[in-house]
């Protein structure tokens, strides 16, 4: 019974749970036996770093709606009531939020379960899950890979059932990377669409909340639940929260851009041959495909690693023994925030920090910062230029490769560049969704629907469509 | 625009960051990679593009400059490693200590 539980999607336990047919207990237990199952052993997943006891009233849902009795996972970033907040460091360890974010008392008023917080990379900054406080996690279709990162955690959560939906965070791609990387389906909404109030902030300009699903109408579902103005975060958007579970339908009229920066020729031929695949199926579906050009895609990688840095160095400042988690007591206040602030990152965090005010400090700054942040209004104007032109969404792959190995890639730049196709939107702001198209090698491979900004309902037209279209076939 | 050792201490001061000298050179080199690809940025003609894209964007809505109730769910007792009177403790700034001796 509990097996095939889990195995149904979010809106189906909702409504089981709702008309008394399941008992909200029965599927709590069936996530917690599946997440012990998953855990065990040397090559345990480590997707779950902090769980639920089983008296913790404050993680227990605040109604009975649509999610009523559907257990969740929350990144480690993300501010929860009674369960640790770390984000995966050693600064923070142990350290419990006084307030509860946004994206999770929408959940909870949904009626979410939460289950535990998952495992991430060091403050967001990594795209493998490999550098955590908690060690890292593994990908749940070859243990010996990456789940991809840095919400690697809730990806793999995911992926083996232990909940249908989890909550992740993007500043780079961080969501829909390890969608692909763990064969599941992950959404970065457009910047504004849902508050970042109790999302640990690493790039503000660049951080959004994002959710995971195993299918594109849980996906759906659980975007426009978490959607919506918040006069908690300045940034929020005041706009109306469309429908966004449109289901699977016929394309006609709609026009598929595909960017030819994203398919160069070094592209693995593999990954190349199952977007093709994707493409007819979106032909067959009545879209039409149009090829296009977004001219500055080169330059997001480093525009990328000099925004985020940057914004990074101030966000991380507040870490420092006095204003939030552990300090080292040495003579001396200077002393004690080095000591504290190099105790408790990582070489991963030291390493963006430096970058980070090494390109705002006096000297640097116009020749570093200055000029990304020109060139991200380049790469925005791009897709604004592309969707002008009557192209409705874009169709890219997620990422180059299927999962990397774990300790495969020690470059820091070599990692940068597995979020080459990701970056783009969140510089841009735009909403962007990765779901499963194919598979390399018995490794998931996905493919990348990207829309204008505040127009979700249109990529997830896309979206549903798609999957309905390569049914099977988007799992081999 | 390489940078040296001494910048990486500047900036480590900067930041706050004990940086210990046996790993100064290390980060030296990996922060020399990384904005060696930056680079390629100064080849893209891109003169007031922020300017424009900002002026183009709508304003940020501002709420009410006044105080109001923080949504706390749990008072700031149970979370603040020190508090005396209502107030949260924390180390002597050397600022302050500095400000003391040049009285």
């Amino acid at each position: 019974m509990s097996r095939s539980l889990l195995d149904l999607t979010a809106a189906q336990l909702g409504a089981a749970v709702r008309e008394g047919r399941t008992p909200a207990g029965e599927l709590l237990t069936a996530s917690l036996d599946r997440l012990a199952e998953t855990h065990a052993g040397n090559d345990g997943l480590n997707a779950i770093v902090h769980q639920v006891g089983a008296d913790d009233s404050a993680m227990q849902p605040l109604a009975m709606g649509p999610l009523a009795g559907v257990p969740v996972a929350i990144k480690d970033n993300l501010a929860t009531r009674t369960l640790p907040t770390t984000c995966g460091s050693r600064i923070l360890d142990g350290w419990v939020s006084p307030y509860e974010a946004t994206a999770v008392r929408k959940l909870r008023e949904a009626g979410a379960i939460v289950i535990g917080k998952t495992n991430r990379e060091v403050f967001a900054m990594g795209s493998s899950t490999e550098h955590s406080a908690f060690g890292p996690s593994r990908n749940p279709h070859d243990r010996r890979r990456a789940p991809g990162g840095s919400s690697g955690g809730s990806a793999a959560a995911v992926a083996v059932g232990i909940a249908p939906i989890a909550l992740g965070s993007e500043t780079g791609g961080s969501v829909r990377q390890p969608a692909a990387f763990c064969g599941i389906v992950g959404v970065k909404p457009t910047y504004g669409r849902v508050s970042r109030y109790g999302l640990v902030a690493f790039a503000s300009s660049l951080d959004c909340v994002a959710p995971f699903g195993r299918t594109v109408d849980d996906a759906a579902l659980a975007t426009e639940i978490i959607s919506g103005h918040d006069p908690l975060d300045a940034t929020s958007a005041a706009h109306t929260v469309p429908a966004m579970r449109v289901g699977p339908g016929p394309l006609a009229g709609l026009v598929v851009g595909v960017p030819k920066e994203y398919f160069p020729d070094s592209l693995m031929p593999e990954v190349r041959a199952i977007c093709d695949r994707a493409l007819e199926a979106l032909r067959a579906q009545g879209a039409t495909i149009r090829e296009v050009s977004l001219p500055h895609t080169p330059y997001a990688i480093p525009v990328y690693y000099i925004i985020a840095p940057a914004e990074a160095s101030a966000n991380l400042a507040r870490f420092d023994g006095v204003r939030y988690g552990m300090r080292i007591e040495v003579d001396g206040v200077q002393a004690m925030y080095g000591a504290t602030r190099a105790a408790g990152f990582g070489a991963e965090v030291t390493r963006r920090i430096l970058l980070g005010t090494y390109v705002l400090s006096a000297g640097y700054y116009d020749a570093y910062y200055r000029k990304a942040q020109e060139v991200r209004a380049l790469i925005a104007r791009d897709f604004t230029d592309v969707f002008a032109s009557g192209v409705h969404v874009l169709f890219t792959p997620t990422t180059p490769t299927p999962a990397f190995a774990l300790g495969a890639i020690s470059d820091p730049y070599e990692m940068y560049l597995s979020d080459i196709y990701t970056v783009t939107a969140n510089l841009a702001g735009i909403p962007g969704i990765s779901l499963p198209i194919g598979r390399v090698h018995g490794l998931p491979v996905g493919g990348q629907v990207l829309a204008p900004a505040f127009d979700e309902p249109t990529m997830f037209r896309a979206a549903y469509a798609l999957e309905a279209a390569l049914g099977a076939e988007a799992h081999r | 625009m390489g940078v040296t050792p001494d910048d990486v201490r500047h900036v480590a001061t900067l930041a706050r960051l004990s940086i210990p000298e046996g790993e100064l050179a290390s980060y030296v080199e990996q922060l020399n990679a990384i904005l060696g690809h930056m680079e390629a940025l100064q080849q893209v003609p891109s003169s007031g593009a922020a300017a424009a894209a900002d002026a183009a964007r709508p304003g940020m809505a501002l709420r009410a400059d006044a105080v109001g109730p923080m949504p706390l769910t749990r008072p700031a007792a149970e979370f603040a490693p020190e508090l005396r009177d209502g107030f949260f403790l924390v180390p002597r700034l050397a600022t302050h200590e500095d400000a003391g001796e040049g009285a």
